[in-house]
């Protein structure tokens, strides 16, 4: 168990220990699970549409994902990274064009119905594809599924779409959600997404608005002598500080998510029964990124926004911001994951000298006041570290004589600003890196999309070569040749630089020594605790 | 209509010697007040419908906006999103249409919790109701209490330890206090609960729930209620070094009452009736207070979800809390000003309806 209490220092070794972990195998727990058991954590939001199938977010599959299951699950030792889990095995045909599901027999859903390859084909026609925020994108060309027996579907593309990329979709967009209780009425409004029926360890108990989720063991579950817990309560507590406390009042065994703030870590390392732990995350990196309105003249001009690379100390924010629990960032790709990322990019110093060197060469010389000019600078809320990063980088940038006006705005309003309005010249934000370059990556940088879709390129960047890169990887079947031109694509980015990648972070969780079976696959928080459980 | 404006202008024009009379009436004035609140309030609360839409359409992002925040969307989405949720209307139309539905006393579909906002706000409305009354009583209680014991013997020791503790107390912020009550006597001492409403999940009823909730009420009570302590025990004090100089104190020393009768009968009992009006002033605060330590101690009440009403957008919700709030302190202040009609007979209805 202790080697997974890391203290600030180990990590501190940074970016190392973000790559090992995604290679190296769950190490061998030595107790045997015990069975029964209340696991009560902290949960700091209040997803109203439970339903993963709709709305595959973080937020969402921490509570869902142990009601609702997809077809297949990340995992450290799997072959792709991936562990069956509805889905048994699954099958790209060369030309692309169809991919083969074998389901997993003799799963039941709550309700007690048998669950088959119909409600699989109803999930991914009439919710992933038109109704859920990312399987919009990834699910696009899908045109039908063929149910030839009751254990296989086979999914029919009417363009070629590469196996890749849906394999690495399958952990966070694969929700399967009963056809018969959702083919009646209006699927927005199914009672059923407030109250999620599915196939996984837990069901749905009760939702008290503000206090607490409680989900009950199922005893039908597929699983052999799974779950563990009798029950999961999820406590609602709002307030940054409340975590920590209920953690060492032992009202909580569990706050994931960096529930617990970074500035608390340290301290409550030092408790007796209670853990810190970095791992489980790895399919979830979330990346630091300065986001940049190419409409602005000065930040048009290449040289300028070298600058901007150049005066930002990665490694000064990796410890500071992020107190070492991140990893400094090279590219678009975060370094943890194991398929795409490439080390072979450009790379920016830290060196002010060369900075103001940049900006003295791209004519934009300093004015009196030591200003060569002024920037509107918007960090996102939604992490204290994107705000903290935001002081950081006005001071950074002061340094090399831009002048950066920090404007704060709640998240709703920072959303509207950024990617409808564009009213910004540079703004900090986190996009999710989710496993494939395709599903929520490329679109920070491509041109032609539509105002207003967030999290992704409104700056008004515009590269041809690289928008022809993302294209032509869309379509690229071979996984090694499409791999190859994500590693392109990277270098494509970090030479052009049309935002730039500061650092790489996950979250911490804070759990009481005798919750087991903590962080075993990259998506532990998200996943179905099925062998999760309390040892008194 | 016409008996009210008759009564009205009958008491204005009474003289004193007729007017006299009707002290012995105390509920004819009361009656005659609330008709008179109750036309002056619709009033009051259509400004209010109207000026919170107004300004939460100013604030920039919508509950579009706030919702993608986690979730990431296309253009097609979000234009889904918008026409589902009508926000692809005017505003016009839709403060039209709030306010037509509003007339048939609907408050209408919150945007975040899919459910009809007049549920989200009954369940949660006897949480911070249970809270502010009770951190009312603790602090208009308490307070004038202490206020009376400084205010017997001004400029003694007592008198000033407890003026400048009660001020400290005051000067300190409610997140503040809070987070040390936590501290102390949760984290530590591990006496209380460190927040919520009532045990989780636990299915306990009757006196025994009764029992839990007000343990778990315990710390965001105090928190609440020794803010506003301060208040009502200087203002009890000043109240009463003001009565110790009224000749009835003097002719009530003469007559050889004890000290201590003068004290609570004549001098206190004096004193009091301003606090009275600023109870009803305070409510008002006491609800803006409740959303700072709602949030401290996770209780799900009425301060917490407004919060998150402006945090998602959700506009029809956040009027409905707003609106329930301005009626919550319309009807402590009618019922502090009737309270004043039975307390204090010089106060006729025209004066306190005015």
């Amino acid at each position: 168990m202790s080697g997974f209490t890391i203290s600030r220092r180990t990590m501190l070794a940074g970016s190392a220990m973000l790559l090992a972990s995604t290679a190296m195998p769950a190490p061998g727990w030595a107790q045997t699970p015990k069975k029964g058991g209340r696991l009560v954590l902290a949960a700091d939001s209040e997803p109203r549409n439970l339903n993963p199938a709709i709305v595959a977010s973080n937020g969402v599959f921490f509570i869902s994902s142990k009601i609702v299951e997809t077809l297949a699950e990340a995992s450290f030792d799997g072959k792709d990274g991936l562990a069956p889990r509805l889905a048994l095995s699954w099958e790209g045909a060369a030309d692309g064009l169809s991919v083969t599901f074998k389901l997993r027999d003799g799963v039941k859903w709550h309700d007690g119905k048998p669950f088959t390859s119909a409600d699989v084909a109803f999930s991914a026609l009439q919710i992933w594809k038109p109704l859920q925020n990312l399987g919009r994108t990834v699910f696009k060309d899908l045109a039908s599924v063929d149910t030839p027996d009751d254990l296989t579907a086979v999914f029919k593309f009417s363009k070629p779409t590469p196996f890749q990329l849906i394999r690495n979709a399958l952990p966070a967009l694969s929700s399967v959600v009963p056809k018969h209780i959702y083919e009646v009425g209006k699927i927005e409004d199914n009672p059923a997404n407030n109250a999620p029926i599915g196939t996984g360890p837990f069901k749905f108990g009760e939702y008290k608005a503000g206090q607490y989720y409680r989900l009950t063991r199922n005893t039908d579950y597929w699983g052999k002598d799974e779950p563990y817990l009798d029950e999961i309560i999820y406590q609602v507590l709002p307030d940054r500080t409340s975590a920590a406390s209920a953690l060492e009042a032992e009202e909580i065994q569990l706050a994931a998510f960096s529930a617990v703030p970074l500035a608390d870590l340290d301290r409550i390392s030092k408790v007796p029964g209670l853990k810190v732990i970095s791992k489980g995350y790895e399919g979830l990196t979330y990346q630091l990124v300065v986001e940049i309105n190419h409409r602005r003249k000065e930040l048009a001009d290449v040289k300028v926004r070298q600058a901007i690379a150049h005066a930002i100390d990665k490694d000064f924010v990796v410890k500071t911001v992020f107190l070492g629990y991140a990893a400094t960032a090279t590219g678009p790709v975060p370094k943890n994951d194991p398929q795409f990322y490439t080390a072979d990019v450009p790379t920016y110093a830290f060196d002010v000298a060369k900075a103001n060197a940049l900006l003295d060469e791209a004519g934009y010389k300093k004015g009196a006041d030591g200003n060569r000019f002024s920037l509107k600078l918007l960090p996102a809320p939604y992490f204290n570290e994107t705000k903290q990063f935001g002081d950081y980088l006005r001071q950074a940038l002061a340094a090399i004589g831009i002048d950066a006006q920090l404007v704060n705005n709640d998240s709703a309003a920072h959303i509207k600003a950024v990617y409808t309005d564009h009213a910004f010249d540079l703004a900090v934000g986190p996009p999710v890196f989710r496993g494939d370059p395709a599903i929520s990556t490329t679109i920070l940088v491509q041109s032609g999309i539509p105002d207003s879709v967030p999290f992704s390129n409104q700056g008004g960047y515009k590269n041809d070569a690289l928008d022809a890169l993302i294209s032509k990887a869309s379509e690229t079947l071979d996984a090694t040749a499409r791999t190859d031109l994500y590693k392109e694509f990277q270098k494509e980015v970090a030479t052009d630089l049309p935002l730039i990648n500061v650092a790489e972070w996950s979250f911490i969780s804070v759990a009481r020594d005798t919750v087991g079976n903590i962080a075993n696959n990259p998506r532990w928080a998200v996943s179905n605790w099925a062998d999760t459980y309390l040892e008194s | 209509m016409s008996g009210r404006t008759e009564g009205g202008a009958q008491a204005r024009h009474l003289s004193w010697a007729t007017r006299r009379q009707t002290f012995d009436a105390p509920m004819t004035r009361a009656l005659t007040l609330i008709r008179r609140r109750l036309v002056g309030s619709i009033f009051v609360l259509l400004i209010v419908v109207v000026g919170t839409f107004l300004l939460l359409e100013a604030a920039p992002g919508d509950a579009v906006d706030a919702y993608i925040v986690s979730t990431g969307g296309d253009a097609g989405m979000i234009e889904l999103l918008r026409h589902r949720w009508g926000l692809d209307q005017s505003e016009l139309t839709r403060l039209a249409n709030y306010l037509w539905a509003l007339l048939h006393l609907d408050l209408g579909q919150s945007v975040t919790f899919s459910r009809p906002i007049r549920d989200v706000i009954l369940e949660r409305l006897p949480n911070t109701l249970l809270l502010m009354v009770s951190a009312t009583a603790l602090s208009f209680g308490l307070g004038s209490a202490l206020g009376i014991y400084a205010g017997a013997r001004p400029g003694s020791f007592r008198d000033r330890f407890l003026s400048i503790g009660s001020l400290a107390l005051y000067a300190v912020p409610g997140f503040w206090l809070g987070l040390m009550l936590i501290v102390v006597f949760a984290v530590d001492l591990r006496w209380l609960p460190i927040g919520g409403i009532e045990t989780l999940a636990s299915d306990k009823t009757g006196l025994d729930r009764a029992a839990d909730i007000a343990i778990h009420l315990a710390l965001p009570v105090s928190a609440l209620g020794f803010i506003y302590l301060a208040l009502y025990l200087r203002m009890m004090r000043a109240g009463m070094a003001e009565v110790w100089r009224q000749d009835f104190v003097l002719a009530a020393r003469a007559k050889g009452l004890s000290r201590r009768r003068i004290v609570l009968a004549h001098v206190a009992r004096n004193a009091l009736l301003p606090l009275v009006t600023m109870l009803g002033l305070q409510s008002a605060q006491m609800l803006g207070g409740s959303v700072v330590i709602e949030s401290v101690f996770s209780v799900p009440g009425l301060g917490r979800l407004a919060q998150e009403a402006v945090a998602s957008r959700d506009t029809p919700l956040l009027l409905g809390i707003i609106l329930t709030s301005a009626v919550l302190v319309i009807v402590i202040n009618l019922l502090v000003d009737i309270a004043y009609a039975f307390l204090d007979p010089r106060v006729g209805a025209g004066e306190a309806g005015a």
